[in-house]
């Protein structure tokens, strides 16, 4: 199994080692690929779009012709996963701070975002959350994190919290505002490798 | 859900904070407009400042903290974090950021320390910290202070990278000498250098800073950018190399897409064409003593 993590700017490492950590746990042969350039992501049977800087990571994945090659891999079902600012980009509708900065989004789920919707740094959180497709609560780690304001049919609400949605999935799409990068529980790694045919 | 689970301003939240803007550029901005060039450009980050550090080094005199109202008018204008420089040990303008909703603070030798003996109590806050260092042991004090980020000293406001480059091979020189110490020898290496002997494990043990560290001071040029990333930085802050260049937008993006290819020496070269003028800058040799911000600090 080629995991291909997008490795523009963000989280990078962290998301790379839970990954292999995740597949270890599972008993998967599996490779993680960091992904800078385009060519390697048709290569690749699932796709991680890490967390970072939404308005950056639009940009260069535009510029480097990344974007296109993820639209392709959506729609061959390969299962891709976007947290926080993965999140923003895989949203057909960014929200006004998006509209307002002319970002590049890849639009692969019927979802409407806010971005930085708790305000800043100083009001981000970690809080204990109840995931739908998790038995028990995880430590969800929010960072200037968006929320998903808006879903259409078809796209199945994971988590909430304060009734904003948090985590929703969309056929094999999945997207995360918080960061299951930042812990050691795999479980929601687990649950996207899971989706791999 | 119960309230009280609810924690804000952990260590987790503030590294973490630190760990999103790899592979980014932080860029230095003094108004709202030159905070959207930035935005433009594909900043990470900005850091909001009353002016770049090549004019306070030209105009001399106590540097301060930013007039609030810029760095509010700057937070209301951009989608990106917002940073913000507060004097070394001056634990008030460090809380009057804090309460605009500055992203992170800066506590930076560029500005006139305000205590020579206590650095800021970083652990206090709720946002999270950047820190200048020149080497391992003060990248470790800083850490134990509560800093979530570092960054290379170099020297602010010159254009010459070179201070940058020895603080960035001085820390990963140190680094590798901790590589198969036994538990003698790193308590020794703690004394020597003053650092906490739990900071000089858990960095032996990880052969990197355990906090996310970046460059600054001194970096102009997409070359000096890739520069900076080569030699294993996470990251890049620009200083007065954007809106000292004669065309900042340009060189904005440039640096950039350099931070994200800076192994590719064929694309840089694309980058780097017609750039136009550059910061003219300042030797670090040809600057007197008594004008040196990096020993600043300890």
């Amino acid at each position: 199994m080629k995991i291909a993590v997008v490795a523009i700017q963000g989280n990078i490492e962290e998301h790379i080692t839970t990954a292999e950590k995740a597949l270890k746990e599972m008993g998967l042969p599996g490779e993680v690929i960091p992904v800078r350039h385009s060519g390697t992501i048709p290569l690749c049977d699932a796709i991680i779009l890490p967390g970072g800087e939404s308005t950056t990571l639009g940009r260069l994945m535009a510029r480097e012709g990344i974007d296109g090659e993820i639209k392709e891999a959506a729609t061959a079902g390969k299962p891709i996963m976007g947290t926080c600012a993965g999140l923003v980009l895989l949203a057909k509708d960014g929200g006004e701070q998006a509209q307002r900065t002319g970002q590049h989004l890849l639009g692969l789920m019927d979802i409407n975002v806010d971005r930085n919707a708790f305000g800043g740094q100083r009001e981000s959180f970690e809080v204990p959350l109840e995931v739908s497709i998790l038995d028990s609560p995880y430590n969800a780690v929010f960072i200037r994190a968006p929320v998903i304001t808006r879903v259409k049919s078809g796209v199945d609400v994971l988590a909430t919290f304060e009734e904003h949605i948090v985590a929703v999935k969309q056929g094999n799409v999945l997207a995360l505002a918080f960061h299951p990068e930042l812990t050691e529980d795999f479980r929601i790694h687990r649950h996207f490798f899971g989706l791999v045919q | 859900m119960e309230l009280e689970k609810l924690r804000h301003g952990t260590e987790l939240l503030k590294r973490g904070f630190a760990k999103m803007q790899k592979g980014g550029v932080i860029m230095d901005v003094t108004t709202p407009e030159e905070a959207h060039i930035a935005e433009d450009a594909g900043a990470v980050a900005v850091m909001a400042l009353h002016m770049v550090p090549s004019d306070i080094r030209k105009t001399g005199g106590v540097a301060r903290m930013a007039d609030p109202q810029i760095v509010a008018e700057i937070i209301d204008s951009v989608t990106i974090p917002v940073m913000a420089k507060a004097r070394i040990g001056h634990f008030v303008e460090a809380e009057i950021l804090e309460s605009l909703g500055a992203d992170m603070i800066d506590e930076s030798e560029v500005l006139t320390p305000a205590d020579v003996k206590y650095h800021i109590d970083k652990r206090n806050f709720t946002i999270p910290f950047v820190c200048g260092a020149r080497d391992l042991g003060e990248a470790l004090r800083r850490i134990h202070e509560g800093a979530a980020m570092i960054r290379t000293k170099g020297e602010a406001g010159t254009g010459d990278v070179a201070e940058a480059v020895r603080h960035m091979r001085q820390i990963n020189e140190q680094i590798g000498r901790l590589k198969g110490l036994d538990l003698q020898d790193m308590e020794r290496v703690a004394r020597e250098i003053e650092a906490p002997i739990e900071l000089v494990l858990e960095t032996a043990g990880m052969q990197r800073l355990p906090v996310v560290n970046f460059a600054a001071g001194g970096i102009a040029t997409p070359a000096d950018a890739a520069l900076m990333m080569k030699l294993g930085c996470d990251g890049i802050f620009v200083g007065s190399g954007i809106f000292k260049a004669g065309k900042p937008t340009i060189m904005a993006s440039a640096i950039v897409e350099a931070v994200n290819n800076f192994d590719r020496p064929e694309v840089l070269a694309e980058i780097s064409k017609g750039l136009g003028e550059q910061m003219k800058g300042i030797s670090f040799s040809s600057i007197p003593k008594e004008e040196i911000l990096q020993t600043r600090g300890w």
